[in-house]
């Protein structure tokens, strides 16, 4: 079984949908790494992400265009987002349970917007067609090499756009003034307030940037990757990305590094599925358990690293 | 004009909060141009009240401050920044994991394009660091840096925005005396280049190194604006530590017999490496008010926390009876007999939001008396709480009221109600006064020489000088984690011996303060 599942990922078809299924993924986690930067944990990224795969399509329909589609995927994502941060921020309620409200209220309220403005029931498979879907591409020069071009080109646009924003949220985060600011709110916010950082500006801010992510990460769901719409279709995506974005250290590249673990024990998931004598059960297991090590593996590198820095404090002293 | 002389005058400054406490009365606190400035008082003389209002912090109930001539409102920190003026809080203002540089132009970040122009920030960083003579690394993580730099990096970040007025609160309180040494010398080199520092503190030997004048305050008001090298220590002291109204309670003489509470060479460093317990040794005995004054700070709250093993000692014992306290969990602690006043009643003493029927049975709902079978039984619960209510004159509607609505003065009432009730054999009591009205004050008070005398041990550790004095049967003042000092008999006591003792002008000799442990 073993040789079985070896031949399996050795083959590019393998290493492509790794990149496919990590995406959506990515996205969200660096919409937590922007959120979490700024010192606010938005969970709300599984209900927004929901949303706005849902208005992706729907948008993409009234309109026939895919581009307009994820715009206003991206649009629904900062106004969810902006919601979630007016109660926490403006009404001080608890960001969590924000959080958790939007979620809860993603579920139902697709469903009911869904059929309000279509008639559809439950999914929009009726409205879609394949030029309203996210085009992939084939990127010139690289898609005549064998192997590699077989792996890297034909994705679609979203995908590389996902690979992309890591370097660009690097640089925000760490180039930029704003990128300064909102690291300096997420630490230590009194010290931001002292020298005139609007604090509550700057969370906004760091709140609509997670947003744009799940806006783009909810049209790749439901215009690319499922096809269409249905009230399932982000599988906890959301709550995986909060778990990237931890193991990652917070950090765009590491939240890239570890979405790609997910993707990647995902893409088994869905092979070794198919294999005769294996428990599908167990199988379905496995991003979940990829998690929880990788938390374990986070966990304990922290641990040692808070004691090396105090042994050096020590030293130094 | 005074204008050209005086950088800062705040007139009249009067600073009253919601909760009626007067923190500033009528404060008159000029500053010259130039000229360090100390300001002076024990904890809680208003000191930093005022401060506050001079940096845009808090805002005064009346009065006026007037800047370089000008009459201001100083609504926010950033209006005072504007106005010249920075603070450097004895709780720095810095995010650990930027680097210097970065936490130096925070909020004013130099640009190129849509970037930060980091190498900017780096030459800002230096070139003010040189000017200034603060020397730091500017590429270093504020994390990595020693508390020293921290401490630079606060006051080059004050001013890169321009400040010309430079208040420190107490800058020294977690330097080495190395860093002391160094921190001086940059004060004076500012001063030299025309900055004008008002600098917190109640360090004698410190303000008489490097300040010009000092004006001292005590319980909210002005004791007056003095030249440093015209006032001696012992005045300083005289006028720092005193008492307006002599307060007298009445008590017999106390007849302590066996120790219960013996502490024996207890040593304590605590994350700033600072020595907050020094081979501290003191008995209490039974029958008897030990007394425990000092400034705040000078390891009184280290040693009630080891008490209570709320904290552990790097060395030492302490027992209660025999039986050690040192990593026993609280709930045996309890069962020797120890009963514990904290000084945060709000976290330590209470549960806020749980009724005071629950809260006054919360170390002894599991006894025998207040169960029947698997249940409560609620009528000795609500017995109990009754009869806790009346004696300890609990002003509330009834039993199940909300602690956290009652007045300061009975919420610590009801502290006192479970910790009194318990029949203690050692009772410690942390401020046990501190922020209520007279009535439950005098009533505490009351309670505590009525239990001593009935032969309960009491440690009472409090920064209200009328209190440890006039309560305490005999005392020790605490300077630096050491006893400075043990009077046997509190009646010989004055303010000006006290005051001499806090703060560190005269210590007795070891064997003077052995006679504490009473052995």
């Amino acid at each position: 079984m073993l040789e079985q599942i070896g031949s399996m990922i050795f083959q590019t078809d393998f290493v492509f949908s790794i990149f496919r299924i990590t995406a959506p993924i990515l996205f969200a986690a660096l919409a937590a790494v922007v959120a979490e930067k700024a010192g606010v944990t938005n969970i709300g990224l599984e209900g927004i992400m929901l949303f706005c795969a849902l208005f992706g399509t729907l948008f993409a329909y009234w309109t026939q265009n895919w581009f307009i589609g994820v715009c206003s995927a991206v649009v629904v994502g900062v106004f969810f987002a902006l919601l979630i941060g007016f109660f926490a921020l403006q009404l001080n309620t608890d960001i969590i349970l924000a959080g958790i409200a939007v979620n809860t209220m993603s579920s139902g309220g697709t469903i009911f917007l869904l059929y309000m403005f279509t008639g559809e029931r439950g999914n929009t498979a009726a409205l879609t067609s394949s030029k309203l879907l996210i085009p992939t591409v084939e990127i010139p020069i690289l898609n005549k090499i064998p192997i590699l071009g077989d792996i890297l080109s034909g994705h679609a646009v979203l995908t590389y756009v996902a690979f992309i924003m890591v370097f660009l949220v690097w640089i925000l985060l760490y180039k930029t003034a704003i990128g300064l600011k909102i690291r300096a709110v997420g630490e230590n916010e009194h010290a931001a307030e002292s020298v005139g950082v609007n604090v509550r500006f700057i969370k906004y801010i760091a709140l609509a940037i997670s947003g744009v992510f799940c806006g783009l990460g909810g049209a790749f769901m439901s215009m690319y990757y499922s096809q269409s719409f249905n009230t399932g279709i982000i599988a906890g995506r959301g709550f995986i990305a909060l778990a990237a974005q931890a193991m990652g250290q917070g950090e765009p590249v590491g939240a890239m590094f570890s979405s790609l673990l997910f993707g990647f024990a995902q893409a088994l998931r869905t092979k070794v599925s198919g294999i005769q004598g294996v428990s599908s059960n167990l199988i379905s297991a496995m991003p979940y358990l990829v998690t929880i090590i990788g938390m374990v593996i986070y966990a304990a590198s922290t641990m040692r690293k808070v004691k090396r820095r105090n042994a050096d404090k020590e030293k130094n002293q | 004009m005074s204008n050209n002389e005086y950088v800062v005058q705040m007139k009249g400054i009067e600073k009253v909060y919601s909760n009626g406490v007067a923190a500033n009365q009528g404060v008159d606190f000029f500053v010259k141009r130039g000229e360090i400035h100390a300001l002076m008082g024990e904890n809680g003389a208003g000191k930093s009240t005022l401060m506050k209002m001079l940096f845009g912090m808090e805002q005064p109930t009346s009065g006026e401050i007037i800047v370089n001539g000008e009459k201001v409102t100083l609504t926010s920190p950033t209006v005072a920044i504007s106005k010249g003026i920075g603070m450097v809080h004895q709780h720095f203002m810095l995010v650990p994991s930027l680097t210097v540089a970065e936490n130096m132009v925070l909020g004013m970040e130099p640009k190129k394009g849509m970037f930060i122009d980091y190498k900017k920030a780096v030459e800002i960083t230096e070139e003010y660091a040189k000017r200034f003579n603060l020397h730091v690394d500017a590429n270093a993580k504020v994390i990595d840096i020693p508390v020293g730099m921290k401490q630079k990096v606060e006051i080059l970040k004050a001013l890169v925005r321009g400040a010309k007025i430079l208040i420190l609160d107490e800058p020294t309180a977690v330097l080495t005396t190395q860093e002391t040494t160094e921190l001086f010398k940059e004060l004076i080199h500012l001063k030299e280049q025309g900055f004008t520092i008002i600098f917190i503190s109640h360090k004698l030997k410190e303000i008489k190194q490097i300040t010009d004048r000092l004006t001292i305050m005590r319980n909210g008001k002005s004791m007056g604006v003095y030249e440093t090298k015209d006032i001696s220590e012992q005045e300083i002291s005289r006028l720092m530590v005193g008492r307006d109204v002599i307060l007298t309670v009445e008590k017999e003489k106390a007849e302590p017999s066996d120790v219960v509470l013996k502490v024996r060479d207890l040593e304590y460093t605590d994350s700033w490496n600072r020595k907050m317990l020094d081979k501290m040794s003191f008995s209490v005995r039974k029958g008897e008010i030990l007394g425990v004054a000092g400034v705040e700070g000078n390891g009184q709250r280290e040693l009630v926390d080891m008490l209570f093993n709320l904290n552990v000692p790097d060395a030492g014992t302490i027992t209660v009876n025999g039986q050690n306290v040192i990593g026993t969990p609280q709930r045996k602690i309890r069962e020797m007999g120890v009963s514990l006043i904290p000084e945060d009643r709000m976290t330590y003493g209470i549960a806020s939001s749980g009724s005071i029927e629950e809260n006054v049975i919360s170390d002894r709902f599991d006894k025998k008396k207040f169960n029947k079978g698997p249940l409560f039984d609620m009528n000795a619960i609500h017995a109990e709480s009754e009869q806790l209510i009346a004696d300890y004159k609990v002003l509330c509607k009834n039993y199940k009221q909300q602690v956290g609505m009652l007045s300061g003065g009975n919420i610590q009432k009801v502290v006192v109600a479970r910790e009194f009730s318990c029949n203690p054999k050692l009772i410690i009591a942390d401020q046990p006064t501190r922020g209520i009205d007279v009535g439950a004050t005098e009533f505490i008070r009351k309670k505590l020489v009525e239990l001593s005398r009935e032969g309960v041990a009491v440690l009472l550790v409090s920064a209200d000088l009328n209190e440890v004095m006039e309560l305490s049967d005999s005392l020790v003042v605490f300077y630096n984690g050491k006893i400075a000092a043990y009077f046997e008999d509190t009646s010989v006591l004055n303010d000006e011996m006290m005051g001499e003792y806090m703060l560190g002008l005269k210590k007795q000799s070891d064997e003077e303060i052995r006679r504490v442990c009473h052995e």
